[in-house]
């Protein structure tokens, strides 16, 4: 097999810049919608955190790291992607048993490990990994695959997804469950299995219920509907709703977001950054983020259909979607669609974690596209 | 590559794929598309409903309390007012150990448990970033040396305010009233709202009945506030409305003249212009310092008031009910001649005691009169007369009677707390006490013993009627003049305003009293000029001692009743068993300008005791307020 070396297809010329960035393996279009994205991001960071710069500098830095990440992703031939993930899979999950044994607590949960350089948090890894491994899996063989390897396949995902649910991370857990379910999906899962899977799941539910004690239910009935509880778990979404329905059409207007700057939203700055951005930029700010979202992923998605062999379509493809779910789970909780996980706004949340691993996927896109063999196998 | 176990048809993945990946990207439009839909019922559909919620979560609204309308006296004399003072305050955000800082404070302000108890009670329930007051009315020495030392005392404030303040002291008292912390029975009758910001409420006399009048109307800050409650700018601030002062009919001279005629006697003064009412002076001995109760008074302070013997927190003039005793004999005298029972000359011959026919019990007279007339026995106070001619009225006659000038029911003064007396009749006795009326009773009522209870203010405006010839009065202490400065911008929002209050306070709560022979009016006012200044009058001394012609009557108000056959010797029994003295005056008697009512409790007779303080409070007024030299009456 012989790559390209960048020239993707025969495709020349443009400005020196985008020249520059075909060089460099980097999609010009998508790395454009990123930084669109990253830029209404540290606008409305600027706000959330107080018309300070301290958020914004550290933020500015992250970004910058996760880019250079994205860049050295983009470099790494798919091929040798495949090769890496049956062991980063493997590996990944020995850091979970790891944590799950030997883990840092850390707000309530054993997420890290303390590597004595720094801190590691290996459920974050698992986001690329396991659609990684299902990729590889799964386009090993012809596809649709056959009911053996959807069991194994499930097999894999939720061994990962069950010991992060129990550090307990739900929101990682979901986004880690739905990169593999979108690796299923992607490679032709039967609809007849799709739906079965889903009618067998809603059927165990009642029988769940009526199997747990009573606090527990009221946990759960708390969490599907935390209205119910307006000084505790309700508090956020009620404030946060409040602010974004205060915006209006237009939004109150930048640093004017009342609801932000008298400090009634809790977590401003980190999970319910949207609240901010629809308080003071409206619901023409927050359609015109959606749009850029959709931008982002449907160039993925694109990206992913071009690709030449299995592997790379159902890599790119399912981390593609698991963006995109970022995106749903966040916005959705803060506009009271969906019950509050902690999950980040991709992009412009505050937090360095999401953010490199966000953009290290984007470079495996990247790469995925810039790696084309001249001959189809 | 690993091996492949089949044949793999590529295009037909690729196709797969293809249609799998166009159906993810439909659906993630689908999703965002109900997420712009949420979005749009959020941000257009129920915007109004969260804008509001936004703004009550940022926007506190706060009250500005209004101050205090000032009271002044007929001249203008101000009778409460209101003085800059300050306030120690801890705010209990700022606040580390209140212990500690309280513990801190001690050198420099003095305080004692119970203020430490109030302030530990308002800790709870102070709102965010609230002071709660520790020591009100501090020295200035405190406030020096506090001010000095202020950066020791984070969350410490000296907060400067206007507190009310008696200038002169327990005068007047009884008609001025007082203010006192707010708490939450004012907040059951009050509008809360109009109370938010406002720390004293009139609890008692003027300040309780024109508190409407006095309060004003809080003025509205809009402030923005953080989630916790810190107020971080003013939005906009809209001015309280003061207190309208208030101007009272109460002459400051005469009411302190009429406190210190009373002495250390216990009793009461009520002086009234007839002419239209008026609270001249309205005292009631003992008194006390309203300026006591206006922060708080001491747990051990107010005891020692309560339990005081003589009360003197209880307001006699308006709630004090005493049997009238002789001084209702001129309007039972009206009365006969009303009915026709007596005839001005028929006299008969008092022997100083009265038997009802068949029977042997002796109804005692102070002495044996003699040969009397009506007005003789108006003048000399003579029993047996009265004795007989309540026999010939009879109880519901009298008792109907005596209701026309007022007695047994409230006068209406604009003071809280007034209490109606009783003027009884067989009726009242079959309905209160199940029992029938007795002969003999009728006898007693006919000089104001029994069960009859009237008090001072309703004797002074009795007193007014007969001067006024039967046009009944209102005793009311807020001036005429105050009309114009009660509210009058607020004409339409009638009725709880001053103007409501003054047209109320006029109104007589009985009707005027037209007798068939106009001049029996004389006939009785003569003799009642006659105490004063008959040869036999009973208070014959104080015509002597006054330049001004007096109408006047004595009276004794029975305390202690003596057996059959025994004499009454002031001397010997203990004071508090001593009759209560009584008088009621006016004078000049041909235009009268003053109406007064004197009680003194225990004071033996109402000639020796009483008389003499309505006297001396007759000349003083008159002199001091000349009828003009043509002898016309001057409006009224």
């Amino acid at each position: 097999m012989v790559d390209n070396d960048g020239l993707l297809g025969g495709r020349t010329g443009g400005a020196p810049l985008t020249r520059l960035l075909l060089v460099l393996r980097v999609d010009p279009p998508l790395l454009l919608g990123i930084l669109a994205i990253a830029v209404v991001g540290m606008v409305v960071l600027y706000s959330a955190g107080g018309a300070s710069t301290d958020l914004l500098v550290q933020q500015g830095v992250r970004l910058g790291i996760g880019l250079f990440v994205m860049l050295v992703a983009a470099q790494i031939p798919p091929r040798n992607l495949r090769l890496w993930s049956p062991w980063l899979f493997a590996g990944g999950v020995g850091l979970l048993v790891w944590v799950l044994v030997a883990g840092e607590m850390g707000g309530g949960a054993r997420r890290w490990i303390d590597l004595g350089v720094a801190n590691v948090q290996p459920s974050e890894g698992m986001k690329i990994a396991v659609p990684m491994m299902v990729a590889w899996y799964l386009g090993d063989r012809a596809l649709p695959p056959s009911f053996a390897r959807v069991v194994v396949t499930g097999a894999l995902i939720a061994v990962p997804v069950a010991m992060v649910a129990y550090q307990p991370d739900l929101g990682t857990a979901l986004l880690i469950a739905s990169a593999g379910a979108f690796g299923l999906f992607l490679a032709g899962l039967r609809w007849r299995l799709m739906v079965g899977v889903l009618l067998a799941g809603a059927a165990l539910i009642p029988v769940g219920w009526h199997m747990m004690y009573d606090y527990q239910r009221r946990r759960v009935l708390t969490f599907l509907d935390p209205e119910s509880d307006p000084l505790g778990a309700g508090y956020h979404i009620i404030q946060s709703k409040i602010a974004v329905g205060s915006g209006g059409l237009y939004g109150k207007g930048w640093l004017n977001g009342t609801q932000s700057r008298l400090d009634f939203l809790p977590e401003r700055s980190t999970d319910f950054i949207f609240a901010v951005f629809g308080e003071e930029f409206g619901f023409f700010g927050g359609a015109l983020l959606l749009f850029l979202y959709l931008c982002v992923i449907g160039r993925a998605l694109y990206i992913s259909a071009e690709a030449q062999d299995s592997f790379g379509r159902l890599l790119a493809g399912s981390l593609a979607l698991t963006f995109f779910v970022y995106v749903v789970v966040n916005i959705g909780m803060v506009i009271g669609l969906l019950p509050v996980v902690g999950v980040p706004l991709p992009l412009v949340s505050y937090g360095g974690t999401s953010m490199v691993t966000l953009l290290c996927a984007f470079g495996i896109i990247m790469s995925i596209h810039s790696h084309k063999r001249l001959l189809a196998p | 590559m690993a091996g492949s176990d089949r044949l793999r048809d590529y295009e037909r993945e690729t196709g797969l794929y293809r249609r799998r990946a166009a159906a993810a990207g439909l659906g993630a439009l689908l999703v965002v598309l109900v997420l712009i839909g949420r979005l749009f019922q959020l941000q257009y559909l129920d915007h109004q409903h969260y804008a509001t919620l936004s703004n009550d979560n940022r926007v506190r609204i706060e009250a500005i309390s209004p101050t205090r309308g000032l009271i002044h006296d007929r001249d203008g004399r101000v009778l409460a007012e209101n003085l800059p003072s300050f306030t120690l305050e801890l705010v209990p955000e700022r606040v580390e150990d209140l212990d500690a800082t309280l513990e801190r404070l001690r050198p420099f302000v003095d305080f004692d448990s119970a203020d430490v108890e109030r302030l530990q009670r308002a800790w709870r329930r102070a709102r965010p970033f609230e002071g709660v007051p520790l020591r009100f009315q501090l020295s200035r020495d405190a406030v020096a040396r506090l001010s000095v030392n202020r950066h020791r005392f984070p969350g410490v404030d000296i907060v400067a305010s206007l507190t009310r303040h008696y200038p002169w002291g327990r005068t007047g008292v009884h008609a001025l009233g007082y203010v006192g912390r707010l708490d939450q029975r004012d907040l059951e009758r009050l509008d809360p709202r109009a109370y938010r910001a406002t720390s004293h409420v009139g609890k008692n006399g003027i300040e309780y009945a024109y508190e409407d009048v006095l309060h004003g109307d809080p003025g509205v800050r809009r402030v923005e506030v953080n989630v916790d409650g810190r107020v971080l700018r003013v939005l906009d601030e809209e001015a309280p409305v003061p207190g309208k002062d208030i101007q009272l009919t109460l002459d400051l001279g005469l009411q302190r003249y009429a406190e210190r005629l009373l002495g250390p006697e216990d009793g009461a003064v009520v002086a009234l212009d007839p002419r239209d009412g008026a609270v001249l002076a309205l005292a009631s001995a003992p008194g006390f310092d309203p300026n006591l109760f206006v922060n708080g008074i001491g747990r051990e302070t107010y005891a020692a008031l309560r339990d005081s013997p003589s009360r003197p927190l209880y307001n006699r003039a308006i709630r004090g009910q005493y049997p009238p005793g002789s001084t209702i004999k001129p309007i039972i005298a009206l009365n006969g001649l009303e009915r026709k029972s007596r005839e001005r000359d028929e006299t008969i011959h008092c022997r100083g005691y009265y038997t009802l026919e068949g029977r042997s019990h002796r109804y005692r007279d102070w002495k044996a009169h003699g040969e009397v007339n009506l007005g003789e026995a108006i003048s000399q106070s003579c029993d047996v007369m009265f004795y007989d001619l309540a026999m010939d009225l009879g109880m519901t006659e009298m008792a109907g009677f005596l209701r026309k000038f007022g007695l047994g029911q409230q006068t209406g003064i604009d003071l809280p707390g007034e209490r109606g007396g009783l003027i009884p009749d067989p009726e009242w006795k079959r309905r209160a006490r199940g029992e029938p009326w007795y002969s003999g009773e009728t006898v007693i009522h006919g000089i104001g013993q029994g069960y009859m209870q009237t008090t001072p203010v309703q004797l002074a405006t009795a007193a007014a009627q007969i001067a006024n010839r039967g046009r009944p009065v209102r005793p009311h202490l807020l001036a005429e003049s105050a009309q114009a400065d009660v509210r009058t911008d607020t004409a339409e929002e009638v009725p709880q305003n001053g103007d409501a209050v003054v047209a109320r306070a006029r109104e007589p709560v009985v009707e005027p009293v037209d007798l068939a022979v106009e001049t029996d009016w004389d006939y009785v006012i003569d003799a009642m000029v006659d105490v004063t200044e008959g040869e036999q009058g009973t208070a014959r001394a104080i015509g002597w001692n006054s330049p001004n012609t007096i109408a006047g009557k004595t009276g004794t108000a029975q305390v202690f009743s003596i057996a059959q056959g025994e004499e009454y010797d002031s001397e010997a029994i203990a004071k508090q068993l001593r009759d209560h003295a009584l008088f009621i005056a006016f004078a000049p008697a041909e235009a009268p300008r003053i109406a007064v009512a004197v009680i003194v409790e225990n004071g033996g007779s109402g000639s020796g005791t009483a008389a003499p303080v309505a006297q001396q409070l007759i000349d003083r007024w008159l002199e001091e307020h000349p009828p003009p030299a043509d002898g016309k009456n001057d409006g009224g």
